[in-house]
């Protein structure tokens, strides 16, 4: 067999790694992403299987059900690779065993894709983008597609590399510490962050006035006693940077008493109670849709 | 608007439409979608401003598994194309921000519908397989894709058909205290995306991370940036910390192997 052994090369892996992008293009109720995860293998079916029958059975064998997280898919693409060529070459893999290999993987991989890319890094880039957005700021956007996609690509194609030098191994690889690793790592990362966009970016302000305190005489400017010159101006203005209140009350929102406790309390309270109404099933829409109101009921009575 | 702002909507519609089921390039999350009809339309800044708010509502929207989120492709396009009709600038964002919600409601039927007409695609698929016929292959899975581009290229080209005055009328016709209340709805709707996730990582061990992450927070000199690297600072620390614990118990319990069991236990835990 070594006379004639067929080998992919650079070109082949990255024409399938290209076409992995497109893995979810066909994404259906039956077999989910078995569709892309064949036409992403059709570069290499081609050149490992010259005759007709050999490559409709291949093509076949990858029709077979899939579904993993999209980006997760291409390290199982590369030790589906390497099996094939094997197979391709000689060697006795049989269907149960790609099959095996395809299925053996994609469930644990989802896992680590999911709360990765979905719940760390989307969130952290999403939000860094449009916080700078937000103030009409372009480069918000573009910060956000170009980071994404060159960490896209760069962890696509390594792991798909990764996968086709590994082989069948990859399975005792993964089931090691590194993955676990970078799992952890995300959801502390992802935990801490998200605390922050929540003490940042959930905006509540109760207006009722909750107190109203008369500043005894000396804590505020005196506007009767302030005379309209130059000299009365600046002394205006110096009193007022030195801390001194521009009326004789002090007047207290709701807000501010919060706001005392920890800046952001009301923000957090309202995160949890979402959390707690998504444990018990209602229906994120449901719940989005139901602050609208009480944004437009709270704001007519004067609450928010 | 011009012929071709039009056209360059449709294709910029039809790129989200691709993307939100791919998830690839993310031409479908808002703050791309609607910054690319900003450009073509002229209207760049108020869009970038839109995209950034329906960004924070969006950012736990994911499609895991075999669910759907809600979809933020229609969300982002159509209400783009409302903000530029609208001709309110960034006066509009935030009636364009709550007409968005419900069309993400809508988007998720007509994903819901893609998807199952994707079915019989699949079986063509089968068909050319049994023959060995890999263009076919790549044809229909060329197909689905562009079915998926005009689930959002169609509405929006649709939309732009509705005469610019009476989206202004319409717009216009909204009080004061309906708007200003919509907004500060829109500040609160953030949470519900932020919870999502929360509820995804939270367990008993990253909880401590979540503390400290909102009271650092509270100092506002400290940017996203800082606070990232705060984070990740903080979490390969304790990484470290809990290696060097687990060698030590297998030190002295004399069993190696113990160490690596655990971390199987977690991973299969996942």
């Amino acid at each position: 067999m070594a006379e004639n052994k067929i080998q992919l090369t650079k070109k082949d892996r990255l024409a399938v790694a290209w076409r992995s992008t497109f893995i979810q293009g066909s994404w259906n109720y039956e077999r989910m992403q078995n569709g892309g995860w064949c036409y992403a293998l059709i570069p290499a079916i081609k050149k490992l299987y010259p005759k007709k029958e050999d490559r409709a059975a291949a093509l076949k064998r990858h029709l077979e059900f899939f579904n993993t997280h999209p980006y997760l898919a291409s390290p199982v693409i590369g030790v589906t690779l390497a099996l094939e060529e094997e197979r391709a070459n000689g060697a006795a893999v049989d269907d149960v065993a790609i099959q095996g290999v395809k299925v053996g993987m994609m469930g644990p991989l989802a896992g680590v894709g999911d709360p990765v890319f979905w719940y760390t890094v989307r969130p952290i880039l999403g939000a860094l983008g449009a916080s700078l957005a937000i103030s009409g700021n372009i480069l918000g956007p573009i910060l956000f597609f170009v980071l994404w996609n060159a960490i896209r690509w760069a962890f696509m194609w390594y792991t798909q590399e990764f996968g086709y030098r590994t082989g069948s191994k990859i399975t005792d690889d993964l089931s090691g510490g590194l993955l676990h690793d970078v799992t952890s790592v995300a959801s502390m990362m992802g935990m801490f962050v998200l605390a922050a966009l929540v003490e940042r970016w959930v905006n509540i302000s109760f207006v009722p006035v909750v107190s109203k305190v008369k500043l005894s005489s000396g804590a505020y400017i005196d506007w009767n006693k302030i005379p309209l010159t130059h000299a009365g101006l600046q002394k205006a203005f110096t009193d007022y940077q030195n801390g001194l209140s521009l009326t004789s009350y002090q007047t207290k929102t709701l807000q501010d008493n919060l706001d005392s406790l920890i800046p952001g309390l009301a923000g957090l309270l309202l995160t949890f109670l979402c959390m707690w109404l998504l444990k018990k099933k209602v229906s994120p829409i449901v719940i989005i849709l139901a602050l609208f109101v009480v944004g437009v009921v709270g704001h007519v009575i004067g609450l928010l | 608007m011009s012929v071709i702002s039009i056209i360059l909507v449709v294709i910029v519609a039809f790129f989200a439409g691709m993307e939100g089921v791919l998830d690839e390039f993310q031409f479908h999350q808002p703050l791309v979608a609607c910054t690319l009809i900003g450009l073509v339309t002229g209207q760049l800044i108020p869009c970038v401003i839109l995209g950034g708010q329906l960004q924070m509502i969006a950012l736990g929207w994911a499609n895991i598994g075999a669910a759907v989120a809600p979809d933020a492709a229609l969300a982002a396009v159509a209400s783009a194309i409302i903000l530029v009709l609208g001709g309110q600038g960034a006066k509009g964002v935030g009636t364009a921000v709550a007409v968005a919600v419900p069309l993400a409601v809508a988007g998720l039927f007509l994903t819901m519908i893609a998807r199952t007409l994707a079915v019989p695609i699949i079986h063509f698929m089968d068909a050319a397989a049994e023959r060995g016929d890999y263009h076919k292959i790549d044809f229909w899975q060329i197909v689905a894709i562009c079915m998926q581009g005009l689930r959002i290229a169609l509405p929006a080209a649709a939309m732009m058909f509705i005469p610019t005055a009476s989206v202004r009328a319409a717009l216009n016709a909204m009080p004061d205290w309906l708007n200003d209340g919509m907004k500060i709805g829109g500040g609160m709707v953030v949470a519900v995306g932020y919870a999502m996730v929360i509820n995804m990582m939270a367990s008993r061990e990253v909880w401590p991370f979540f503390a400290i992450g909102f009271v650092v927070a509270t100092i506002t000199d400290l940017t996203l940036i800082a606070i990232g690297a705060l984070g990740l600072a903080l979490s390969l620390m304790y990484l470290t910390l809990t290696k060097k614990a687990e060698n030590n118990n297998g030190g002295n319990g004399g069993n190696g192997g113990n160490g690596g069991d655990s971390l199987d236990d977690i991973l299969n835990d996942y």
